[in-house]
């Protein structure tokens, strides 16, 4: 089968697409977006998170066929997701930067066809901006093998998205499906408590 | 590489522009890409006309193979190759320290899940369905699946040729038949952890035009992996390449083959680059765990304290093949008296083969099961002496000059009793918790399954001793290749080495090395690969230790030449020459030049190796060598946690650790591991276990195999002392290891210290504690 449906504001089609194909398979092997990993393929680890309409999904769970017509944001398109929200809020007069694309609408049309993954130059890793938790992930020691982080960060920022100050409480909770193996979470709380910090200070100077 | 086909995306050197040299906490260099999802892992890699590899696996754990037959396979549209050991060009035996193991089974399956044929087809679900139409005949035999039965009982079938003891080791000290006053004794059990690595098995295979294969793969050791499948494709070594892909994480269970020859050989069979991705119930079947041990213990003390003497039999189930199983059984007799000095030693260890999964490396490797059973038991001494279990544990503590039960001497700082005083001295969590209590701090969770009703608080407190690199006779060296150049306006060093960045850092502090010795900033990192020597393996918390040498030695190696340079045109003497911030410095005369004006257009290449100490075997009736290990770390936990003892949950509340890191060349990436480390030593004491019965896993699962999330980790404050040794590269010594070896029995000992119960089994599950 064929399917439709956006990928950091970019459309994407898929041909021969088989039925039992998950949305992490297409975007994977199929759209060249490797970036959501595959760590458990049932929806244990959280590896794969990404969110479909704004909402933060196992895209291992999740048929193909289902995201038909819908948008998809993945690690690859989370810099340029922030950015966007964050210049959306500043239009809108949202203080908290928390009311740009929360719920299930996502991306506006009008938002979506503005901005594209742009991805950084990987030679340098300079070029693209990256997003207030990816900064905060690699300032706080918070990746090691890495394989967890594009599932966490996807995870992470949709917290942020939605409590601007959360309790470390709230963090565990947020981030309880995702699974990492090596730091043993203690500096991916402090990412997230780095970038959250961050961002209630540019909301107190602007 | 002339010949070398390289895939779409593709392992790159990492050049962000970051500074830090040793003892800072430099950014990793791979952290943009790995943030950015743009970082190469293995699973990641694609090559135009790519085909997909699977492996059919034996259901059974022991059974004689009467045929195969691959022809309705190879019928199925999208299939490309079908493969059993008729096909493995070369040697069909492998394995770390005894080739044992099969590339695909012939003759006999030996454990559930033992790869018997391969397929290669355009599409992983066409590959999987084309599988399941192998036919194999099998005739199913009783499996071996009692470890101690394994070791003594000669009428069971051998397993192998050599029967089914891998290894046994005595090792003796003092009078083993010493009497004491206070005398305790248990036997311990010690469930089978799996690495849990969360990016699976995974490589891409592609034929080369001269005949042989380039793979791009995830591992702990290229070319240890490089030989075995050489061999097996029956290939000279440069006709097969090996790069290292990003890997999610190891552990140890990275250490033996799994997908490596499989890959090359469907890529040099049908022309075609290959992929492999093992799925997760895959990769339980597809790498070794940790060893399964049975420990009788016994432990004799004067009445005011002082141990008279262990005595202890450990078994270890290594499974079908052994893997690492020698190595198991030399770390834990040799370090199986904790970090104690013990006058009476008689510690005997057996490795076993069985129909169980194989076991081999994991991350504290041989010292893990014998110190949960030692810290156990001190904790059951003290309280029959009546005495405070860190007081009892400092009273005989190891210091550096003690001859441990080997023979060998402690020769560098051991300071065992300071660790403990040190978390002693840390504040304790509070007692009262808010009221209402947030359900999400106790035990149950959101369960919501108390809130503070029969849940008891405790605190344990465990110490440690792990050796650091390879043991008793290994010459582990690594090489590493260094290169200073003026690149735009600027000079830049590129570090070439084989070792594996696993997560833990390695590369960062390969760089750090590189802009300490050289004075630079910019340092690129050459991925790693199999166009350099050998570095040795990511494990036995070797790395930073062993490659960092190389590194520094080959460092000193450039600025040696560059000094010569430097001396010959200024007239100075190399001895007095030094650099800092890309200047060469003269102690007599100040600066004398800018190093890219020294460098010019040549570029300065050096490749020097380091070794370790000499190490030597343990003699194989008391054991005794004059140095079984290269190095020796230690480190201590303090665990408290509630207990709900009606329903037998657990909730780990706090979990400090102090260690002794030599030097902390990188502090942060030091803080990381004890945090990692830790909370996997956490899983072992409170749900890790891979459940196998009748010699067959029944949890290969991410929903049945528990490992912890954030809300079962509590916070840790780690706390880092450095005491040089005066024998490693800047006075480090090994990190990762220790902390996973003390968590566990600091955890268990806290929750025996809430229960009173005596909890001979890890992990403890909630029936060991609420009895039903
Ligand atoms: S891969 Fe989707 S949850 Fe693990
Ligand atoms: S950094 Fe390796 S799994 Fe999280």
């Amino acid at each position: 089968m064929r399917v439709n449906f956006t990928v950091n504001g970019r459309k994407q089609e898929a041909d021969d697409v088989w039925e039992g194909e998950s949305l992490l398979y297409v975007l994977r092997e199929r759209m060249g977006l490797p970036g959501s990993k595959n760590a458990c393929e049932q929806g244990e680890c959280g590896s794969c998170t990404v969110r479909l309409d704004g909402v933060p999904v196992c895209s291992c769970l999740v048929a193909a066929g289902q995201a038909e017509g819908r948008e998809v944001v993945t690690v690859e398109g989370l810099a340029d997701f922030a950015k966007q929200r964050e210049q959306a809020a500043h239009a809108g007069g949202c203080a908290s930067g928390a009311c740009g694309t929360s719920g299930t609408s996502g991306t506006s049309l009008d938002a979506a066809q503005q901005w594209s993954a742009k991805g950084t130059d990987s030679q340098t890793g300079e070029g693209g901006d990256l997003s207030p938790i990816q900064q905060a992930f690699i300032e706080a020691g918070a990746v090691q093998c890495g394989f967890c982080t594009p599932g966490l960060l996807v995870a992470a920022d949709e917290l942020l998205e939605r409590e601007a100050s959360p309790s470390d409480a709230d963090i565990r909770e947020a981030l309880s499906g995702n699974l990492c193996r090596c730091t043993g979470y203690e500096k991916i709380l402090d990412a997230v408590r780095l970038a959250a910090a961050r961002q209630a200070e540019t909301v107190e100077a602007s | 590489m002339s010949n070398q086909t390289s895939p779409a995306r593709t392992p790159q050197d990492l050049n962000d522009a970051i500074t830090g040299g040793i003892g800072d906490s430099p950014l990793r260099p791979d952290g943009t890409l790995k943030v950015t999802g743009e970082f190469a892992y293995s699973s990641d890699l694609w090559a135009e006309d790519m085909l997909w590899g699977a492996t059919l696996r034996s259901p059974h754990p022991y059974a004689r193979i009467k045929s195969i037959d691959v022809g309705p396979a190879l019928k199925q549209p999208g299939v490309y190759a079908a493969l059993t050991h008729k096909d493995v060009p070369g040697e069909n035996i492998y394995g770390l320290k005894i080739a044992d193991t099969p590339a695909l089974a012939e003759g006999y399956v030996r454990y559930q899940g033992e790869p018997v044929a391969l397929i290669a087809a355009d599409h992983p679900e066409t590959a999987r369905r084309a599988m399941e139409k192998i036919v194999v005949d099998y005739e199913v035999l009783e499996p071996i699946t009692d470890p101690e039965r394994a070791a003594h009982d000669d009428t069971l079938p051998k397993l192998h040729p050599e029967g089914n003891v891998v290894r046994y080791q005595p090792v003796i000290c003092g009078d083993p038949e010493a009497k004491a006053d206070v005398v305790v004794s248990d036997v311990y059990t010690l469930g089978m952890q799996d690495q849990a690595f969360l990016g699976p098995e995974s490589g891409l295979a592609i034929p080369a035009e001269d005949g042989g294969v380039d793979l791009f793969l995830a591992t702990q050791h290229l070319h240890s992996d490089h030989r075995q499948t050489a061999r097996a494709l029956g290939l000279p070594a440069e006709k097969v390449r090996f790069t290292m892909s990003g890997v999610g994480g190891a552990f140890g269970g990275r250490e033996d083959l799994s997908m490596q020859i499989h890959a090359c050989m469907l890529a040099l069979h049908t022309g075609k680059p290959v992929k492999i991705v093992y799925d997760r119930f895959e990769s339980f079947f597809g790498h070794v765990h940790r060893h399964p041990a049975k420990m009788y213990y016994e432990h004799g003390a004067t009445k005011d304290g002082k141990l008279v003497y262990v005595k202890a039999k450990m078994y270890f189930d290594g499974g079908a093949y052994a893997s690492k199983t020698p190595v198991v059984v030399g770390n834990a007799t040799s370090l199986g008296t904790g970090p104690y000095q013990v006058p009476n030693v008689k510690i005997e260890g057996w490795g076993l083969y069985t129909n169980n999964p194989p076991c081999g490396a994991m991350r504290g490797l041989g010292a893990v099961q014998p110190a949960y059973a030692v810290e156990s038991q001190m904790d059951k001494l003290a309280k029959a002496l009546d005495m405070d279990p860190v007081e009892l544990r400092q009273r005989n503590a190891v210091e550096q000059g003690y001859t441990m039960h080997t023979g060998q001497v402690l020769d560098s700082p051991a300071p065992v009793a300071e660790l403990l005083q040190r978390l002693k001295d840390m504040p304790l969590p509070p007692e009262n918790r808010t009221e209402p209590a947030d359900v999400r701090d106790l035990p149950g969770g959101v369960s919501n399954t108390t809130h503070g009703e029969g849940m008891v608080r405790g605190v344990g407190y465990s110490v440690i001793i792990k050796n650091v690199c390879y043991a008793e006779g290994a010459d582990d060296y690594s090489t590493a290749r260094v290169r200073l150049e003026a690149i735009g306006g600027e000079p830049v060093a590129l570090v070439h080495s084989a070792a594996a960045e696993v997560g833990q850092g390695v590369d960062t502090v390969q760089q750090q090395i590189a802009r300490t010795e050289l004075g630079v900033e910019r340092v690129t990192i050459h991925p790693s690969d199999t166009q350099v020597g050998d570095a040795g393996s990511s494990s036995a918390s070797r790395q930073t230790y062993i490659t960092g040498g190389a590194v520094k030695n080959a460092c000193e190696a450039v600025r040696e030449v560059l000094f010569e340079r430097v001396a010959q045109r200024f007239g100075e003497s190399p001895a007095d020459l030094s650099l800092s911030g890309g200047k060469v410095v003269s102690a007599v005369t100040g600066v004398l030049a800018d190093l890219v004006d020294v460098l010019g257009d040549d570029a300065i290449e050096e490749t020097r190796e380091y070794h370790h100490l000499p190490t030597y075997g343990m003699d194989p009736e008391a054991g005794q060598s004059q140095r079984v290990h290269v190095q020796h770390a230690y480190s201590a936990h303090r665990a408290v946690v509630d207990v709900d003892t009606e329903l037998g949950l657990v909730k780990v509340v706090q979990l400090d650790c102090s260690q002794d890191v030599g030097k902390a060349v990188n502090p942060d990436a030091v803080v990381g591991q004890i945090q990692g480390g830790s909370t996997q030593g956490l899983g072992l004491a409170v749900m890790e276990e891979i459940q196998v019965k009748d010699g067959k896993i029944r949890n290969p699962s991410f929903t049945d195999y528990l490992i912890p999330t954030i809300l079962d980790t509590p916070p840790m404050t780690v706390d880092v002392i450095e005491k040089a040794d005066p024998n490693s590269p800047y006075g480090v010594r090994g990190v990762g290891e220790p902390p996973t070896i003390s968590a566990t029995p600091a955890v268990m000992n806290a929750i025996r210290n809430a229960t009173g119960l005596s909890l001979t089994h890890a992990p403890v599950k909630p029936e060991h504690i609420c009895g039903s």
